[in-house]
């Protein structure tokens, strides 16, 4: 079985990133960029899958600027097979990398693929969605546990509620969730060895996607502001507080 | 123009994100509702009954029960037709829906907006929170998903909708529902609850949140949870309030042993007062806070027990 991990190139989640000053977006320049934490527990499960025989080939995708081949890599450290490169520095939105990603499972044929549930950049939450519909495959989304038997999958997922658990048949698509396994860190050697893997060169035109953004970003501005509070200095006091300041109890 | 916004409810009725939803629907345009899954007349009924909503369709059939989104997508699809936005609320069930249904219209989904500028132009927040996007759509319909917390839920009576069963069409059946482990709780549900009070890695055990649930009681609280907590096998995941958990907005929210990471203040930064309890007088989430206490929990959280009751 082929697996196929998208990997997304994103700011490191322990940037607090600002605003440009002229609204147009947020400043990303000479700031560090990772791989977004859900697509390391993707490529994680991935791995674990291959490791227990469930999988046999594991193919990270990475769609973007250049530097992408960078994520692909760290995705090839931890033990992905080959990676594909889909290169362009035009904006990507869910639906183009949806359809991007189309063209290449309808080359690929995997069996499964394994997203982020959320890109923590621009917190869309809809690509892996996005791509299930246009395979015409079922979803696995927020999932903390999976299991593979046979033809089908089973998915215990993270709902509003606690979890649910559904089986779907294979192929399909999973989301990852934050508790479906914590990802490795690659070791040195197998940094050294994914060097040697090798990662195909794609743009968008190859692939037959026109990827033109559906939607234009007006401006960026930044959230509101809270105003400063107060320490107080024992539970009493903000007791007191909260009933006679704040009038919230 | 009409927006469809798609409905989930319990035995208590319609669940409030759903009719924060309606509230940014009615933004739009004349707001319809859908109500999908089989034996729910009562729910029909208690649509039926949220001012603004003009008419009430339902699809009552056993493949949708549990809103699966393979064939609630389909059904929306079906429906798409006649409306220029279809909405349904940001939660694990929205979610999964809607950019299923947004890639087979062929159209970039809206997600999780927090303002409605106008018919094609919305506001939503990235990277945590930490800019919010005024996004213009150039799509012919919109698919979105609405964040309850910065809508004001309509209320559960005063309308009087039509309600007309639609055709249902071929739905897929590629997945199926096994079971779901859901928590018990007499608590309000957290992203409904007026007041919270969250637990982080500094409860140190799941034992230890007994310690909020007087305090809780007593506020009529919600009980939520960092990352952390959730991790940690402390509570179970649907405690958990962040960027990537739930967003809340009560009007009182208390983050008991929470240091503050910016995941976690995304979904919790625009509550109406924040208290912190946390022993390092260093900790980030004293910057949000409007009442920081420096203190041990364990001595606090008994304390504030009290100080509740003698009041
Ligand atoms: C992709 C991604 C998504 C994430 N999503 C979320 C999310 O949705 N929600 C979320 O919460 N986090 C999320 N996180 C995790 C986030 O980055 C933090 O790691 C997490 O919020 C920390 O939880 P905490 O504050 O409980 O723990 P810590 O940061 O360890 O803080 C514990 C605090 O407790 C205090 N403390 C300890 N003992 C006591 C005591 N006896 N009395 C008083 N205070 C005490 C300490 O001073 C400290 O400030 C996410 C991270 C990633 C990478
Ligand atoms: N440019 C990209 N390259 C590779 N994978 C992507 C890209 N954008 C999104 N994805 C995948 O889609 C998931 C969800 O992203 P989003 O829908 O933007 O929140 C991510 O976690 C990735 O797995």
């Amino acid at each position: 079985m082929k697996i196929l991990v998208p990997v997304k190139r994103v700011v490191d989640y322990n940037v607090k990133v600002r605003v440009k000053a002229d609204g147009t977006g947020i400043e990303t320049a000479g700031v560090k960029m990772s791989m977004n934490p859900f697509d390391e527990i993707g490529v994680e499960e991935a791995v674990r899958l291959k490791e227990k025989g469930a999988a046999t080939e594991i193919v990270a995708v990475s769609m973007g600027v250049p530097q992408c081949a960078e994520t692909i890599r760290t995705a090839l450290a931890m033990g992905a097979d080959r990676g594909i490169l889909v290169e362009t520095d035009a904006e990507l939105q869910p639906l183009a990398v949806a359809k991007l990603l189309k063209a290449i499972a309808e080359k690929e044929q995997p069996k499964l693929i394994i997203l982020g549930k959320q890109a923590i950049d621009d917190d869309m939450n809809a690509t892996g969605q996005m791509l299930a519909a246009l395979l015409g495959w079922p979803q696995g989304t927020f999932a903390s546990k999976i299991t593979i038997e046979g033809d089908g999958i089973t998915v215990t997922r993270e709902v509003d509620g606690g979890l649910e658990t559904v089986a779907l048949t294979l192929p399909a698509i999973i989301t990852t969730d934050l508790r479906l396994n914590e990802p490795r860190y690659a070791s040195l050697p197998n940094i050294m060895k994914a060097r040697k893997k090798p990662i195909d060169n794609l743009k968008p035109a190859d692939l037959g996607v026109d990827p033109k953004p559906r939607l234009t970003t007006v401006k960026v501005a930044e959230p509101p502001k809270r105003k400063a509070g107060v320490k107080v200095g024992s539970v009493a006091e903000l007791v007191e507080k909260l009933k006679t300041e704040a009038k919230v109890i | 123009m009409t927006a469809l916004v798609l409905l989930e409810f319990d035995a208590a009725g319609i669940k409030q994100p759903s009719r924060s939803a309606v509230a940014a629907a009615e933004k739009l345009g004349e707001v319809h509702a859908l109500v999908a899954g089989s034996g729910i007349e009562a729910a029909a009924q208690a649509a039926a009954k949220l001012p603004g909503v003009a008419k009430v369709l339902t699809a009552d059939v056993p493949p949708l029960d549990h809103l699966l989104a393979e064939p609630a997508a389909a059904l929306l699809v079906g429906l798409a037709p006649n409306y220029d936005h279809l909405l349904a609320a940001t939660t694990a069930v929205g979610k999964n829906i809607m950019p299923r249904v947004a890639a087979l219209l062929d159209v970039q989904p809206i997600s999780d907006i927090a303002e409605v500028v106008d018919t094609d132009t919305f506001v939503r927040p990235i990277y945590a929170g930490n800019g919010m996007a005024t996004v213009k759509s150039s799509d012919p319909k919109k698919v979105i998903t609405v964040r309850a917390a910065s809508f004001d839920p309509v209320a559960t009576e005063g309308g009087s909708a039509a309600v007309e069963p639609v055709n249902v069409p071929d739905l897929p059946e590629m997945s199926r529902f096994i079971s779901a482990e859901l928590s018990k709780s007499e608590r309000p549900e957290l992203t409904a609850a007026r007041v919270v009070i969250s637990g982080g890695r500094g409860m140190q055990s799941g034992e230890n949140f007994n310690l909020l649930e007087p305090i809780a009681d007593k506020l009529g609280a919600a009980v939520g949870a960092s990352r952390a907590a959730v991790d940690a096998g402390f509570v179970p995941n649907d405690y958990q309030v962040g960027q990537t958990g739930k967003i809340v907005a009560p009007e009182l929210y208390i983050a008991v042993g929470i240091s503050g990471a910016i995941q976690h203040l995304a979904g919790m930064k625009d509550s109406k007062v924040i208290v912190a309890i946390n022993k390092d007088e260093e900790a980030p989430i004293f910057q949000v806070a409007d009442y920081g206490l420096v203190a041990d929990l364990f001595k606090a959280l008994p304390e504030l027990k009290e100080e509740l009751e003698r009041s």
